[in-house]
C-alpha cells in the first residue's frame, strides 16, 4: 500500500498495516453494532493486540535511521508523505503501550444501554487511535492536518456518546470549538514555516512537506511568528493556560476509557507537535521563547494543582491534575529551549529527557487512574467524591492498583512520577550557568513553583485516594459495590506494571530516550556507544558525585527493612490482633457522615489560595431549621476571558445581523450594489 | 589482601552501624528533649530512657483494630518505619562515604519523607473517623508547604556544592575552604522552621496533646495500638533524629570524617552526641518559649519558611557566585 523506498518490508510499512488493521477493526464494529459480545470480546481485544504490536514495532524503530513513505492518497500532486524517526517512534510506542491497556479494559467496560451503540463506538474509538498514529507519522502539513482533524472529530463523538445529557453536549461543543481555534493556529504556523515569510507563490513548489520546512531558512521574526502560532495551537490541544477551559469539561463527560485515552495519549500528541516544531522544523530558538513557555507552563502547572485540590468530582479532579502535568511538561520544554538558545545542548538534553520521560509516565499513571474511576463509576454509579468511600473493602483490586497510580502521580519514589520530577529539578539546578543574569534570578522562583506544584499533587492524590477508597461508605448503596471484571483488571494491571517498570529502570529508559534527544539536540544524556557508564542500577545523568538515584536499591532497602521489622516483631513479641469498635477519642456516636467530605478536605486550601478561586458561598445561620451549606468554586478565566469574548462575538453578530433580512429582493439588491461597486472600481 | 577487603567491607559495616545507631539513638534523643523541656518548665523530668520503656510496653500489648480497618491500615506502620529508617541511614553522620548514599540524593530524601507522610495520612483516613480525616487533612496542609521549603533549602546547599548528593554536599561544606555563606543563614532559619513543623513540634503541633482542636499528628494515629503504635512512635523518633542529623550535617558539618575508617569512629561519635545534645536542648528551649499557633497561622509560618528558603537561593546567586 505504500511505495517502498527501499527493499523489503520496513518498520513504517508494518506501522501502516497496523493502522489499517485498527481501521478495519473499527469498521467491523458496524457489522453488528448492537452485539456486545462480538464487539467487546472480539474487536476490542484485537485492537489491544494491534496496539501491542504497534508498540513493539515502534520500539524497534527507536534509534534506527528515519524511514519515509509516500501514500498515493490525498489530492492530485499532493500525496501523503509519512516519516518514521525516533521522535515519532517514541510517541507511537507511548500510543501503542497505553492503548493496549486501555483497549483491553474497554473490552470489559462496555455495558448495554450506555450512550452510543457499542459497534459505532468501536468505530469511533479505533478511528481515534488510527488518526493519532497518523498524526505521529505525518511528514507534511496536509496529512498532518487531515489526521489532526480526524482525531478531534472522532474524539468529539466519543466525548458526546451520552449526548442525551445537555451538559455533555455543552462540554462536547466547547471541546470542538477550542480544538478548531487551536487547529487554525497550527495551520497558520505551517503556512509561515512553508513560506518563510515570503508570500509570493513563485518560489518553488508549495508541497508543504516537513523536509521543505526544515530546509527553509527563517529569519527571527517569521520564526517567532511560526513558533507563537504553534504554541497557541498545540497549547489549545494540550490545555495550556488560558486555553485549558475545555479539559475539565470534556474529560468527565467522556466514558472512562476515552477519558484515559484523551488524557494519557491525545494530550501527548500536542506535546509531540510542540517538540516537532520547536526542535525539528525550527532550528535556532530565541531565548525569550524558552522563558515564555517556561512562564506559561509554570502558571498552568500551579493553576492545575490548585484547582484539582478543590474538585469534588473524581474525573474533574483528574482532569485538572492533567492540566498540572501538561504545565510541568511545558516547563521542561521551556527550559530546554532556553538552554538550547544559549548553545548549551549538553544541559538542554537533561530537561528534554525529563519532558520525554514525563510524557511516558503521565500516559501510564493518568490512564490508570482514569480507568480506576471508570470501575468505581460502574460499581457505584457515583462520580461525586462526597458520596463514595470505603471501596478498598469492596474493590480491593481497583483500590490497590489505584494506590500505585496515586503514588506515581504524587511524584513519590520509587515509582515513575518521581524519576521525571527528579530529572526536571536536576535540570533547574544547572541554570546558574546561563550567561543571562535576569533569567538566573527567575530560575529559583521557577524551581520553587515546580516544587510547590509537586507537593500539591501529593495533597490532591491523598484526597482522591483517601476519600474514594478509604474510610466508611458515605452512602448506603456503596456497600453493594463489586470489583472490576477480569478484562478490566488486566488493563489496570498492565498500566500499573508500566508505572512500576518505568520507575524502577530509569537507566534503561533514558538510554532509549537518548535516541530521541540525539536526533533533536545532537547529544544524549549518556555518551553514544558507552551507554551505561554507571551500570544498570545507578541513575546519575551527570556524574555520581553530582546527583544519583537508584530506585531498585531504594525499593529493595525499604522492602528489606519492612520484612526484617515484620519478622522481628512477630518473632520476639507476638502477632496478635483483635477487632473492636473504633476508638476515636472515646466518642461513641460515629457515623459515616462525620468523615471529611471532599469539600471539607480541601477547605484549608480554599483558604490559603483564596484569590485563585471565584467562590460563591451560602452559609447557614445559627437559627436555620434546615441548614444548608453550599460552595461553588469556579474558574476566573471563564469570567475574565471567555464570557467577554463570547459577548463580543455576540455583539458583533448582532451588529451585522441587520444585513440579514430574509427577503430575496433585499439580497438581490445587495448583489446589484456589489456589482455596481465592482464595475465602478474596474472602470477607475 | 586483607587491607583490600577491609576497604570494601568497612563502608558497608559502617553503613549498618549507622543504621543500627539511628535505631538505637532515636528514642534517646526524644527522651533527652522531653527531659530538657521538663527542666525548663520546672517539672520533674521523666527518666531519660522512658521512650524505650514505652516502646517495649507497646510491643508487648495486643493490637486492637477497628472493625473496618483495611490491610492498608496494617501495612502503613511498617512502610512508615522503613522510610524513616532509610532516611536516617542515608544522612551522613559518622562518615560521608556511605554505600547506600548514591541510592538517594537530597531530592530523593525529600521524596522518602513525602512517601511516609502520604502513608500516614492515608492510614489516618482509613478507619473513617472524624479525627482521622481531620488529622490527615491538616498533615497534608502542613506537608505541601513544608516539602517545597525543605527542597529549596537543599537546593541552596546544592548550588553551593554543585551537587545534590548528600555526601558531596557535606564534604564540600565541611572540608572546603572556610567561607561564610550568608545564604546558608537564611536556609538554616528556613530549615529550623520546617523541622519544627515536620516533627509535629510546638509552634505548629504539640506532640503531647490529645486536645481535639489542636492535634495534627496525634489525630491521625488515634486508632493505632500495640506494635503498630510502637512502630509509628519509633518512626517519629527516627524522623526527629534524621532531621537533627540533617541540620547538623548541612549547617554544622565539622567533625564528620570522610573516609570510612574505624579509627575515626570514637571522635565522630563523640562529636555527634555532643551536637545532638545541644540541638535537643535548643529544641526544648524553642518549645518552651513559644506558644502553639492556630492551625490557620501554620500556612503563614511555613510560607515564611518557604520564602526564606527561596531568598537563600537568590542570595546565593546574587552575592556568592561572583558574577
Amino acid at each position: 500500500m505504500s511505495s517502498l523506498s527501499g527493499s523489503g518490508f520496513l518498520s513504517i510499512d508494518w506501522l501502516l498495516t497496523l493502522i489499517a488493521a485498527w481501521l478495519l477493526i473499527g469498521c467491523a464494529g458496524l457489522l453488528a453494532p448492537r452485539q456486545l459480545g462480538f464487539v467487546g470480546r472480539t474487536l476490542y481485544p484485537l485492537g489491544a493486540l494491534v496496539g501491542l504490536a504497534l508498540a513493539a514495532v515502534a520500539f524497534g524503530a527507536l534509534g534506527e535511521t528515519a524511514e519515509v513513505a509516500v501514500l498515493p492518497l490525498g489530492l492530485p500532486d499532493l500525496p501523503f508523505h509519512l516519516r518514521l524517526d525516533s521522535l515519532s517512534a517514541l510517541f507511537l510506542l507511548l500510543l501503542g503501550g497505553a492503548s493496549a491497556g486501555i483497549s483491553i479494559y474497554a473490552a470489559g467496560y462496555l455495558r448495554k444501554g450506555e450512550g452510543t451503540a457499542p459497534g459505532l463506538q468501536c468505530l469511533q474509538y479505533h478511528l481515534f487511535l488510527a488518526s493519532m498514529a497518523l498524526v505521529l507519522l505525518a511528514d507534511d502539513a496536509y496529512v498532518y492536518m487531515v489526521a489532526w482533524e480526524s482525531m478531534a472529530l472522532s474524539s468529539f463523538f466519543l466525548v458526546t456518546s451520552d449526548h442525551r445529557l445537555p451538559e455533555i453536549r455543552r462540554a462536547g461543543y466547547l471541546y470542538l470549538l477550542i480544538a478548531h481555534v487551536g487547529a487554525i493556529g497550527i495551520l497558520l504556523s505551517f503556512g509561515v514555516l512553508q513560506s518563510g515569510g515570503d508570500l509570493s507563490i513563485s518560489n518553488g513548489v508549495a508541497d508543504y512537506t516537513f523536509a521543505h520546512m526544515r530546509a527553509m531558512p527563517h529569519d527571527a521574526f517569521w520564526a517567532s511568528a511560526a513558533f507563537g502560532l504553534a504554541l497557541f495551537g498545540f497549547g489549545a490541544k494540550a490545555g495550556l493556560l488560558p486555553l485549558h477551559i475545555w479539559l475539565p469539561e470534556a474529560h468527565p463527560a467522556a466514558p472512562s476509557p476515552v477519558s484515559a485515552m484523551m488524557s494519557g495519549v491525545m494530550l501527548k500528541t500536542a506535546i509531540y507537535g510542540m517538540l516537532r516544531v520547536s526542535f525539528d522544523l525550527l532550528h535556532h530558538p530565541l531565548w525569550w521563547w524558552g522563558v515564555l513557555v517556561l512562564a506559561l507552563g509554570l502558571l498552568t502547572a500551579l493553576f492545575g494543582a490548585v484547582f484539582s485540590a478543590v474538585q469534588s468530582d473524581m474525573k474533574r479532579l483528574l482532569a485538572y491534575s492533567s492540566i498540572e502535568n501538561i504545565g510541568l511538561l511545558f516547563v521542561g520544554i521551556g527550559l530546554t529551549l532556553t538552554f538550547q538558545s544559549f548553545g548549551m545542548n549538553a544541559l538542554a538534553v537533561l530537561a528534554l529527557t525529563a519532558v520525554l520521560y514525563h510524557c511516558l509516565n503521565h500516559a501510564a499513571f493518568k490512564s490508570l487512574l482514569f480507568l480506576c474511576t471508570g470501575s468505581v463509576l460502574h460499581a457505584t454509579r457515583e462520580r461525586s467524591l462526597g458520596k463514595l468511600g470505603g471501596l478498598i473493602h469492596r474493590m480491593p483490586w481497583v483500590a490497590w492498583l489505584a494506590l500505585l497510580g496515586v503514588i506515581a502521580a504524587a511524584g513519590l519514589p520509587p515509582l515513575n512520577g518521581f524519576v521525571s520530577e527528579w530529572l526536571l529539578l536536576q535540570a533547574f539546578l544547572f541554570t546558574p550557568s546561563l550567561p543571562h543574569a535576569y533569567i538566573n534570578m527567575l530560575i529559583p522562583v521557577a524551581a520553587a513553583a515546580v516544587a510547590l506544584t509537586a507537593a500539591l499533587a501529593g495533597f490532591v492524590m491523598v484526597k482522591f485516594f483517601g476519600i474514594v477508597f478509604l474510610g466508611q461508605p458515605r452512602e448506603e448503596k456503596i456497600s453493594q459495590a463489586h470489583d472490576a471484571g477480569w478484562l478490566e483488571r488486566l488493563g489496570l494491571v498492565w498500566l500499573a506494571a508500566l508505572c512500576v517498570l518505568l520507575g524502577l529502570f530509569p537507566v534503561y529508559v533514558i538510554e532509549k530516550l537518548d535516541f530521541v534527544t540525539r536526533s533533536l539536540l545532537g547529544v544524549g544524556v549518556y555518551p553514544a556507544g558507552n551507554n551505561t557508564p554507571h551500570g544498570w542500577l545507578l541513575l546519575a545523568p551527570i556524574s555520581a558525585d553530582r546527583a544519583s538515584y537508584e530506585p531498585l536499591v531504594f525499593l529493595l532497602m525499604i522492602g528489606a527493612v519492612i520484612t526484617a521489622t515484620y519478622l522481628i516483631v512477630h518473632r520476639y513479641w507476638h502477632g496478635r490482633a483483635r477487632r473492636s469498635a473504633a476508638w476515636d477519642c472515646g466518642f461513641p456516636l460515629q457515623t459515616a457522615r462525620m468523615q471529611d467530605t471532599a469539600e471539607g478536605f480541601s477547605q484549608p486550601l480554599r483558604q490559603v489560595f483564596e484569590p485563585f478561586y471565584r467562590q460563591t458561598r451560602e452559609l447557614p445561620t445559627a437559627f436555620d431549621t434546615a441548614p444548608r451549606y453550599r460552595v461553588v468554586v469556579e474558574d476566573h478565566f471563564w469570567y475574565w476571558l471567555y464570557l467577554p469574548v463570547a459577548r463580543a462575538a455576540e455583539f458583533g453578530a448582532r451588529c451585522v445581523s441587520f444585513l440579514q433580512q430574509g427577503r430575496i429582493s433585499i439580497y438581490l439588491l445587495y448583489s446589484f450594489l456589489t456589482l455596481v461597486a465592482l464595475l465602478f472600481l474596474v472602470r477607475g | 589482601m586483607i587491607g583490600d577487603r577491609m576497604d570494601i567491607l568497612a563502608p558497608i559495616l559502617l553503613q549498618f552501624l549507622e543504621l543500627l545507631m539511628a535505631l538505637a539513638l532515636a528514642p534517646l534523643l526524644t527522651g533527652w528533649v522531653n527531659q530538657c523541656r521538663a527542666w525548663l518548665q520546672n517539672r520533674s523530668a521523666p527518666p531519660l530512657l522512658q521512650p524505650y520503656r514505652q516502646l517495649a510496653k507497646l510491643f508487648e500489648k495486643e493490637v486492637v483494630l477497628a472493625h473496618n480497618a483495611s490491610s492498608l491500615f496494617r501495612a502503613a506502620p511498617y512502610v512508615i518505619f522503613a522510610c524513616m529508617a532509610l532516611a536516617a541511614a542515608i544522612v551522613p553522620t559518622l562518615s560521608t562515604d556511605l554505600p547506600f548514599g548514591p541510592a538517594a540524593d537530597a531530592i530523593a530524601l525529600v521524596g522518602i519523607f513525602a512517601l511516609a507522610r502520604v502513608f500516614i495520612a492515608l492510614a489516618g483516613m482509613d478507619v473513617g473517623t472524624s479525627f482521622g480525616s481531620l488529622g490527615a487533612r491538616r498533615e497534608m496542609l502542613i506537608g505541601f508547604l513544608a516539602e517545597p521549603a525543605l527542597l529549596m533549602v537543599f537546593f541552596t546547599a546544592s548550588l553551593i556544592s554543585q551537587s545534590t548528593s548528600l555526601s558531596t554536599i557535606v564534604s564540600t561544606l565541611a572540608r572546603g575552604e572556610f567561607t561564610i555563606y550568608p545564604s546558608l543563614a537564611f536556609a538554616g532559619i528556613a530549615f529550623s522552621m520546617v523541622s519544627l513543623a515536620e516533627n509535629a513540634r510546638v509552634p505548629v503541633d504539640n506532640p503531647t496533646t490529645h486536645l481535639e482542636l489542636t492535634m495534627i499528628h496525634e489525630a491521625m494515629i488515634l486508632e493505632y495500638s500495640g506494635r503498630h503504635l510502637a512502630l509509628i512512635e519509633w518512626a517519629a523518633a527516627l524522623k526527629l533524629y534524621a532531621y537533627s542529623c540533617l541540620g547538623l550535617a548541612l549547617f554544622f558539618p565539622w567533625g564528620i570524617p570522610q573516609a570510612a575508617e574505624f579509627a575515626n569512629l570514637p571522635v565522630a561519635l563523640a562529636g555527634l552526641l555532643f551536637k545532638l545534645g545541644i540541638g535537643g536542648f535548643l529544641l526544648a528551649v524553642i518549645e518552651t518559649v513559644s506558644a502553639k499557633m492556630r492551625i490557620f497561622r501554620a500556612p503563614e509560618f511555613l510560607g515564611t519558611a518557604f520564602m526564606l528558603a527561596v531568598l537563600a537561593m537568590l542570595v546565593h546567586l546574587l552575592l556568592e557566585t561572583g558574577k
